[in-house]
């Protein structure tokens, strides 16, 4: 993981449930071919009411990925299912960071392990601090993310032990750089 | 300072005398489950990681249930049943409930349960989120990904993270009408639906004691909607019994310490809960049914892991028999021995199945079915904009198909009873 990543903002609201993240119907698609799997970025995020969120989509209509990198939402974040297509979506849809208040813990691992993306707490509720397409700052080593277009800086909770798999990229990587497996 | 139930089944598989809540430890598992979902993506990511011609840990350990997309003309949907068929011939898997056969059975929980696959003291992995409902068993069972379950795949062990636990008793007794999914709905939305998250919750108190296994298992199974990380029952007689109906004798009888640490304990008294329902578009938001008459509703479903086992359906089947449904109303057995079971248990002198059919219920095949929506031809599924109640356990945007659709969670009882008058309905008064 680089330790201080720039990039554009998309905000979500609280309880984001894995079916807004990926509805079940596109789960067929097989996430090792290289073809089948570009299914999940463009469908990532499809599943958000579009009464709340329709005016800004989070990957245009034709396209495979996003411009946002840096998801900022509430509470729960990731919640539902446990499928892992959900923070694979995510990942290849090219987001690289999720700031929330909290997460649901299968979504959490998931990230963490499948090393798809990196979960990381907000102090308060950031989800007012930004605006989508806001550009963010954030800085793993120091626990903070900056908007670029307020200067204003939010402090994160450090990520704990969970920062060694992520650096390792993911739960095989750690348990051989451990010599586990 | 003692352990609560969950830190000592966790300190038995860490090969420890002692864990306490946040300490990280690495866990053997007795039992991986997964299904047709989140099955293929597990097998390829183990072969990915361990090599193609690798061997998993124990084939005997692994339990492949596909239950979601069965019955579908979906291409990819039938792929990930072949992609499991070649897993599981190649690797010896044996326990694999293979769709058109005499083998398939439906929903992954609800068979983990009919076949004693999850025991007391045991710790569970299953690629599904409701893999806590064998919480019931006094099994520490909880959900995982694809990469997690590769991993114990490969290695038999997982890293945990001991969590805390909520303490959750329940004196005094129910009102009649009253059951486990309204207990649990209304614990969700006290909780908050990460009131829970990283936690264990235990239940006891005379109320648990009362369940029968299937009420304690609906009970297990939602925890997850308030964010925890399993749901626990402790071995008492009726569960000795339920093991020992399948000969098998249960020798874990631990409990909770008496100087357990708990995070929290809540106490409600039986007679505090009443029908519930879980309003649009959260589990968390649980409401009377009674305060909700005026919703009118377009179709009903009893279904699930939650909602579609033999009792659920004896429920649904007390207050249908010699009436008609006005909302449109599917049914689909969690299992094929739910099937058989309805076919059989009589409610004066007519069978549960009988009572639905004639009562005007659509009844689709043993499977997940459209409690999670899955593709556009599944049987029950939520195509349009409709107002729906269901005995199943989330109602996110979209969950049932239809991103517009309006879920009601509720219990067996209560959709019967809405169904019946068309609109929300507190069941008390079919009872
Ligand atoms: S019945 Fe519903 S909740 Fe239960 S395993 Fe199937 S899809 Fe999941």
């Amino acid at each position: 993981m680089g330790n201080i990543y720039k990039g554009r903002v998309f905000i979500l609201g609280d309880n984001i449930d894995t079916d807004q993240i990926i509805p079940a119907k596109f789960l067929v698609y097989d996430l090792e071919d290289s073809e089948e799997k570009k299914e999940y970025g463009r469908n990532a995020l499809s599943g958000l009411p579009e009464k709340e969120y329709g005016d800004k989509p989070f990957v245009e209509e034709g396209a495979y990925k996003s411009e946002y990198s840096v998801i900022i939402a509430g509470e729960n974040f990731g919640c539902g299912s446990s499928r892992e297509h959900a923070p694979a979506a995510l990942r290849i849809s090219g987001v690289k960071f999720i700031v929330a208040t909290n997460f649901a813990r299968i979504f959490y691992r998931n990230c963490i392990d499948g090393g798809f993306l990196v979960p990381v707490e907000s102090k308060q509720d950031l989800t007012k601090e930004f605006k989508t397409g806001d550009f963010a700052v954030i800085d793993v080593d120091r626990s903070v993310i900056q908007n670029i277009n307020t200067s204003e800086e939010f402090e994160l909770f450090d990520m704990g032990k969970s920062r060694e798999i992520v650096d390792a990229g993911g739960l095989f990587k750690y348990a051989r750089k451990m010599e586990m497996i | 300072m003692g352990m609560t139930i969950t830190e000592k089944i966790i300190a038995n598989h860490a090969g420890v005398k002692k864990v306490s809540a946040g300490e990280v430890v690495w866990v053997d598992v007795d039992v991986l489950m997964t299904h047709d979902v989140c099955g293929p993506p597990t097998s390829a990511i183990f072969k990915r990681e361990f090599g193609e011609n690798a061997k998993v840990w124990d084939p005997d350990k692994i339990y492949v249930i596909p239950d979601h997309y069965i019955f579908t003309k979906d291409e990819h949907a039938k792929r990930n049943i072949e992609i499991l068929r070649d897993f599981t011939r190649n690797q010896g898997i044996k326990h694999f409930y293979d769709p058109g056969t005499e083998f398939y059975r439906g929903v992954c929980h609800v068979t983990i349960g009919e076949d004693r696959i999850a025991r007391p003291g045991q710790i569970l992995i299953g690629t599904d989120s409701h893999t806590c409902t064998a919480g019931a068993f006094c099994t520490f069972a909880t959900g995982v990904g694809n990469s997690d379950a590769a991993f114990v795949m490969g290695t038999g062990k997982l890293w945990l993270k001991v969590p805390e636990t909520i303490k959750v008793s329940i004196t005094g007794r129910l009102k009649h009408g009253v059951t486990a999914k309204d207990v649990i709905l209304k614990i969700i939305s006290d909780l908050g639906v990460n009131g829970a998250t990283y936690k264990a919750i235990e239940f006891e108190g005379t109320v648990i004691e009362n369940f029968s296994i299937e009420e304690r298992m609906t009970l297990c199974n939602m925890v997850i909607e308030a964010g925890a990380k399993n749901g626990i029952c402790v071995v008492d007689n009726k569960l000795n019994k339920y093991f020992d109906e399948k000969g098998i004798s249960v020798d874990f009888h631990e409990k909770s310490d008496n100087d357990a640490v708990f995070c929290d304990v809540i106490e409600y008294t039986g007679e505090e809960f009443s029908s519930m329902i879980a309003m649009p578009h959260s589990p968390g938001n649980g409401r009377p049914a009674a305060d909700n008459s005026d919703v009118l509703i377009d179709r009903a479903y009893i279904g699930s892991c939650t909602g579609g086992k033999t009792e659920d359906f004896v429920m649904a089947a007390e207050i249908l028999i010699n009436r008609q449904v006005k909302s449109e109303t599917f049914a689909v057995p969690a299992t094929t021995i739910v099937e058989q079971n309805i076919k059989n248990i009589r409610i004066q002198n007519k069978t549960v199945w009988d009572i639905l059919i004639d009562a005007g219920v659509k009844t689709g095949q043993p499977s997940c079915a459209a409690c999670l929506g899955g593709p556009e031809d599944t049987f029950g599924r939520v195509n349009e904009p409709l107002t729906v109640i269901s005995t199943t356990n989330r109602n996110f945007p979209g969950r049932m198909g239809h991103k517009d659709a309006k879920i009601f969670l509720a219990s067996p009882y209560t959709v019967a009873a809405s169904a019946i008058k068309g609109k929300i309905t507190d069941p008390v008064e079919f009872l």
